[in-house]
């Protein structure tokens, strides 16, 4: 049956973005993951949450491809890995940026892998730079910068490439309190922009809340998801939505059904 | 008074030290002065031997041949290190063959290598070649494999093939190690070159300089020749690491 061009494009936009049927991996003393399905919601930005061990950073790395799944089938919009564009953002950003390039050369690197002739680099760079509205000299090198512009750096070099979707694992865990509320602004402004695809992955349970619209909480391995909690606080959201009554009583509900996972192990 | 400024001075404190024991014992025969010139008298063999005599000359060869077999080394070493370090199993599998010839001497190679290439300059080189080489070798495999393993991550997941990760991450990842093994790696290749000069029938070098002029008695122009040899070494080594600082300037940070 043929679909009208209208009725694609509808169907496109509410289809969820990611499918994961079947997912399995076993580490040597534990399985993490057995027979997981879930679907990845298209244009949300989506924490994961769940207690220690459980495979939070494993699911993401798997989805990105970091390490192979032991059994499973994981699509973007029907199609492997390998077909789509995507960015990750790693929680060491000193290990994961290259010291050897100034900043400007890191965030152009994945276009310059992806063949992007240099003049177009230069421009994709100044444009994500400037809807940053990022004020750090890009001519500096990694270790001449604090671990937030390092961070900052990296999650340019993952959106440069427009990505479809963006993983960021637990990337402000590695900062000091002040740059992870500046940074979290920074990653709020990139999905007002851009209503990429988001996951993220938080071991805090205020910023998974207060960034997203989806929650997925997973309980102890073989981590299944125990609930897909929604909160859609318009954005921006500030300072002042933590003090509303839903981000109070969202933040509420999901410590209670993290803390009754935790208990169960 | 300003001492902060006075600080840069420290580092000549050891030699006026030294220069004024050395200048006290020869000045007061403590020593039998034809085994302990005096300090100017070495100084005066020193510059006259440099700029008006034959101890230039030596000391010219001994740059070639130490930088010949070190170049030599540096371009067997490093595409094999690199290899080496590429796969943990390939190092695994020839890594006692590199410590063990790593530890043997290679003064002990001499003979073999003078049946091999003859009493020539190519004798001389190939062994010190064969010495640095193990050492940079082993530098390069070493850094090659503790390359930052999210930074390999963080290049395939930008969708970099496996040759674009070894020539942007792995390669420039062992670049700070690849240093330590050319500056270890120059450092032998000196010793070897002088000890190579000594023995192996040479008719120049600053290794054959000392021992002539230790046969000939000629006390100054001995010192002399183990100034300049001294003075080589230290050159070499600050050459590299002022190479290392401009091109690893990331190294170590």
């Amino acid at each position: 049956m043929e679909l009208s061009a209208n009725a694609r494009a509808a169907a496109t936009r509410t289809a969820p973005h990611v499918t994961i049927r079947g997912l399995s991996k076993r580490f040597a003393d534990a399985t993490i993951y057995d027979n997981f399905d879930f679907d990845i919601p298209r244009g949300k930005l989506m924490s994961v949450f769940g207690p220690n061990g459980c495979g939070k950073s494993t699911l993401i790395n798997m989805i990105a491809g970091l390490f192979p799944a032991d059994k499973g089938e994981i699509l973007f919009d029907g199609q492997p890995l390998n077909k789509i564009k995507f960015g990750y953002v790693f929680q060491n950003y000193r290990e994961a940026v290259f010291p050897w390039l100034s900043a400007f050369d890191n965030i152009a690197y994945p276009l310059k892998v992806m063949g992007v002739p240099k003049k177009e680099r230069n421009l994709k760079v100044e444009k994500i730079v400037a809807s940053l509205n990022v004020k750090i000299d890009l001519n500096l090198y990694p270790y001449q910068m604090s671990g937030g512009q390092q961070q900052l750096v990296s999650i340019m070099r993952a959106l440069v490439v427009d990505p479809e979707i963006l993983f960021l694992d637990e990337p402000f865990s590695a900062l000091d309190y002040e740059m992870t509320l500046f940074m979290r602004e920074q990653l709020q402004r990139v999905f007002v922009e851009t209503h990429t695809t988001t996951v993220l992955v938080s071991h805090d349970l205020e910023e998974a809340v207060y960034l997203s619209d989806r929650i997925l909480l997973l309980s102890r391995h073989p981590a299944r998801p125990v609930e897909f909690v929604h909160y859609d606080a318009p954005r921006p959201r500030t300072d002042k939505t933590m003090t509303e009554a839903e981000f109070i009583s969202t933040k509420a509900h999901c410590l209670e059904i993290f803390q009754r996972e935790v208990r169960k192990g | 008074m300003n001492w902060k400024r006075l600080e840069v001075l420290l580092p000549l404190v050891g030699v006026v030290v030294l220069l004024a024991v050395w200048s006290v014992v020869t000045s007061l025969r403590i020593v039998d002065p034809v085994l302990l010139p005096s300090p100017a008298a070495t100084f005066k063999a020193l510059w006259t031997g440099m700029f008006h005599g034959k101890l230039g000359v030596d000391f010219i060869k001994t740059v070639e041949r130490t930088i010949y077999s070190t170049i030599i080394a540096a371009i067997v070493a490093i595409p094999f290190g690199i290899l080496l370090g590429s796969s943990e199993r390939l190092y695994r599998s020839v890594e006692f063959l590199i410590d063990f010839f790593r530890s043997t001497p290679a003064s002990a190679m001499f003979p073999l290598f003078l049946v091999l290439f003859g009493v020539g300059d190519r004798t001389k080189i190939f062994v010190a070649a064969f010495g640095a080489a193990l050492v940079i070798l082993f530098n390069v495999a070493y850094g090659v494999m503790n390359a930052r393993k999210t930074r390999i991550l963080a290049a395939k997941v930008m969708g970099a093939s496996r040759l674009r990760v070894l020539w942007d991450v792995m390669l420039l990842e062992s670049m700070p190690a690849t240093f330590v093994g050319l500056r270890n790696g120059v450092s032998l290749a000196l010793v070897i070159v002088v000890v190579a000069e000594m023995f192996i029938g040479s008719v120049d070098g600053l290794g054959q300089r000392v021992f002539e002029a230790q046969q000939m008695f000629e006390m100054p122009d001995m010192y002399a020749a183990i100034f300049a040899a001294g003075a080589l070494g230290y050159g070499l080594n600050l050459l590299f690491l002022t190479i290392e600082r401009r091109f690893v300037h990331w190294s170590g940070k």
